[in-house]
């Protein structure tokens, strides 16, 4: 057994301008569920050098393994999905106009007046809405169906558009003073600090670091790359939506808020898919408290992560999950604090530092 | 037994928190048991016999987990809000009384809807005495079972956690009295299975075994305009299990089971259950699939603060499960 050692050994990371950068060309990326090659070319370019082991598994994972140095390495998995919620062409008719379907979870409510992009080309379109002077009082109360609604392409468009063509929202990335703005940060956002954890991992464990496919149609990657790496423990990295806006409509307190912009990296005690490992879970909370890193509990409640699959995988995997808190998830634009992304890296990279077999070697008391 | 099952009933133990109800546990099976572990998801695996040339790695799997409550926020006023583990419903939470795992009691309280009306989770409250945020000893993430003493009514017997703490009973009880079996068998007390059969999930893949037995409860329909309807009652025998929704259970070992039954005069009854799963499934579907069956206790009021079974049906469960053991396992 190695004894608790209390510093990270890897150089300590930081959110500057190349990690910036790197986020604008990942969110801006399409990466929508089953098709996640965009995203994973840029990952792949910028972990080749850093990892001892890189591969591509038969879903399209990647899976980079960072060997550390020394006797009993914690073997770790890291977690962060690299695809995103967008759309899927179905159908084509007259004039360039296409019918689609949602993939993932986006509320159709979402959709009218959106500019998106379509295809590997990113064929600019937008998702056409009746405009006001020709709506009634009644159809503005009603939602419009996905099934109601094209994508606008143009009648130039001619057969470079086919059904089976993924689109994504059209927003460009954008830091506005302490925020960011962009579609995709979840999870983005992950992915970002996962490269970022591999060009400093910490030398006292085995990082495994997984970029999986398939997250938001059923954790589907996660699931192969956890039966692939075997690990002894694991963190899902992600985003979750804050919902930390007053309430309006009376006066009751917020309660049901989820996690708060400024507040740090949220970690989870429970989601729909995962009763995350306590062990971990005080684990992530005693080291934020002990460096100083602002943190907070996500709500318990629904939703899910990688970690609902990982967790599961052979003889189980003690598992948690942490993320940064965004506002307006799974929409057009949804927004995130440059603090909480830091503070969600130097959490992991410092917890990361502090695992030694004797967090896991005390059974699960929850 | 019946002590046992009053200590096993009263230990809370909400899904993901079952270590107090697995030390419980441990004490009860360190007799009769072999060797005992516990998977990284906190099922504990207590293993006895040696597999002989007829035998088998059999896996009998009974969850200790029961249904429960996590706080989600702790208002000025010291109230707290509140989410499920497990299927819960509002109608049984009302004026109920709840257990935290550092032993703080509460109330639950419901505001803001008329009266007789069906409240959702997010109308009720718990109410632990607090006068404020600062003096609530309850944080967001702490978990609480439902408080409810067992209760011995003779024949029938009631607590909050029959599912499927009865089962656990059944299970200690039937390693208690097996004195001699051809296989190896490898008694899971599995965890999480009301947020979805993960414990055993994972117990399974663990165990490898080549047969498995979930022991559950399941409904009964002979209650006063029970619907839907169900042929299963309380007092008419064990249960064996045809199908529930989540799994069909192995056929061949349906029939086995049921001679069996024949066999050594136990009273059992047939059970298909429309809703509801088991660890059966998470048996069935590991690695390149189990065959898997279930052996069910009729239980009325499932997932409320007062589920009743019957001592009778109690003691034909233990015996099945004790004669199933001890024979070679046929498949035909």
């Amino acid at each position: 057994m190695t004894k608790t050692n209390n510093q990270p050994t890897g150089q300590a990371p930081g959110i500057g301008a190349s990690q910036i950068e790197l986020l604008e060309k990942l969110c801006n990326a399409t990466a929508v569920s089953g098709d996640e090659h965009e995203v994973r070319q840029i990952v792949l370019e910028e972990i080749k050098e850093i990892a001892d082991e890189v591969t591509v598994d038969a879903l399209g994972n990647v899976l980079a393994t960072k060997l550390g140095r020394g006797e009993n390495r914690v073997r770790v998995m890291l977690a962060a999905h690299m695809d995103e919620i967008g759309f899927m062409i179905v159908n084509k008719h007259e004039d360039g106009l296409f019918e689609f379907e949602r993939i993932g979870g986006i509320d159709e409510r979402q959709l009218p007046g959106k500019s998106v992009l379509v295809g590997r080309e990113s064929l600019p379109g937008v998702i056409g809405a009746k405009p006001i002077h020709m709506t009634t009082a009644a159809e503005r109360n009603n939602k419009i169906e996905t099934s109601a609604l094209r994508i606008d392409l143009g009648p130039e468009i001619g057969d470079r558009v086919k059904p089976g063509d993924r689109a994504t929202f059209a927003t460009r990335f954008e830091v506005i003073g302490p925020s960011i703005r962009a579609k995709a940060l979840d999870n983005r956002l992950g992915v970002a600090t996962l490269i970022e954890l591999l060009k400093h991992a910490p030398e006292q464990i085995d990082l495994l670091a997984a970029f999986t496919v398939q997250e938001e149609v059923g954790l589907r990657g996660a699931r192969v790359a956890a039966y692939a790496f075997n690990p002894d423990m694991a963190i899902a990295v992600d985003a979750t939506p804050a919902y930390d806006l007053p309430h309006w409509d009376d006066d009751d307190e917020n309660d049901r808020y989820n996690t708060r912009l400024d507040a740090g990296p949220a970690v989870y005690v429970l989601d729909a898919a995962t009763i995350p490992d306590r062990r971990l879970v005080n684990w992530l909370v005693e080291t934020a408290q002990q460096a100083e890193i602002p943190c907070q509990l996500r709500q318990p409640g629904g939703g899910g992560t990688d970690a609902g699959a990982i967790h599961k995988v052979r003889s189980g995997i003690p598992s948690v999950s942490v993320s940064v808190p965004i506002r307006y998830a799974h929409t057009a634009v949804s927004l995130a604090r440059l603090d909480d992304w830091t503070s969600t890296l130097k959490l992991l990279h410092t917890a990361l530092g502090r695992v030694t077999p004797d967090l896991l070697a005390v059974e699960r008391r929850d | 037994m019946k002590s046992l099952i009053k200590q096993l009933v009263e230990t809370p133990g909400p899904s993901g928190f079952e270590y107090a109800i697995r030390d419980v546990i441990r004490e009860a099976v360190a007799d009769y048991a072999d060797e005992i572990r516990v998977d990284a998801l906190g099922s504990l695996i207590a293993k006895k016999g040696t597999k002989t040339d007829e035998g088998m790695r059999v896996m009998i799997s009974a969850h200790i987990d029961e249904i429960g409550l996590m706080a989600t926020y702790i208002d000025e006023k010291g109230f707290v809000r509140f989410t499920n583990i497990g299927g819960v419903s509002p109608l049984t939470c009302v004026g109920g009384r709840v257990l935290f795992m550092d032993g703080t009691r509460g109330v639950i309280g419901v505001d803001g809807i008329g009266w007789g009306k069906m409240p959702k989770l997010s109308d009720l409250f718990i109410d632990v005495g607090a006068t404020s945020k600062e003096d609530c000893p309850v944080k967001v993430g702490d978990v609480c079972g439902f408080e409810r003493p067992f209760i011995d009514l003779g024949k029938r017997m009631v607590a909050k956690s029959m599912d499927d703490r009865i089962a656990a009973a059944v299970a200690i009880e039937a390693m208690k009295r097996l004195t001699s079996t051809p296989h190896e068998v490898h008694f899971v007390f599995s965890t999480q299975e009301e947020v979805g059969l993960r414990g055993a999930t994972t117990a399974a893949y663990g165990v490898d075994p080549q047969v498995g037995f979930a022991i559950d409860v399941t409904r009964s329909g002979d209650t006063p305009r029970t619907n839907p309807k169900m042929a299963t009652a309380l007092g008419d025998g064990v249960a064996i299990k045809v199908r529930d929704a989540s799994f069909i259970a192995d056929p061949r070992l349906v029939d086995w089971m049921v001679k069996s039954a024949q066999e050594a005069g136990i009273p059992y009854q047939m059970e298909v259950l429309e809703a509801g799963g088991t660890d059966g499934r998470a048996i069935q579907l590991t690695r390149s699939g189990v065959p898997a069956g279930c052996i069910s206790i009729a239980c009325r009021y499932i997932h409320s603060p007062s589920e009743m079974v019957d001592s009778d049906d109690v003691e034909n469960a233990v015996q099945l499960l004790v004669k199933l053991l001890s024979d070679p396992i046929i498949l035909e």
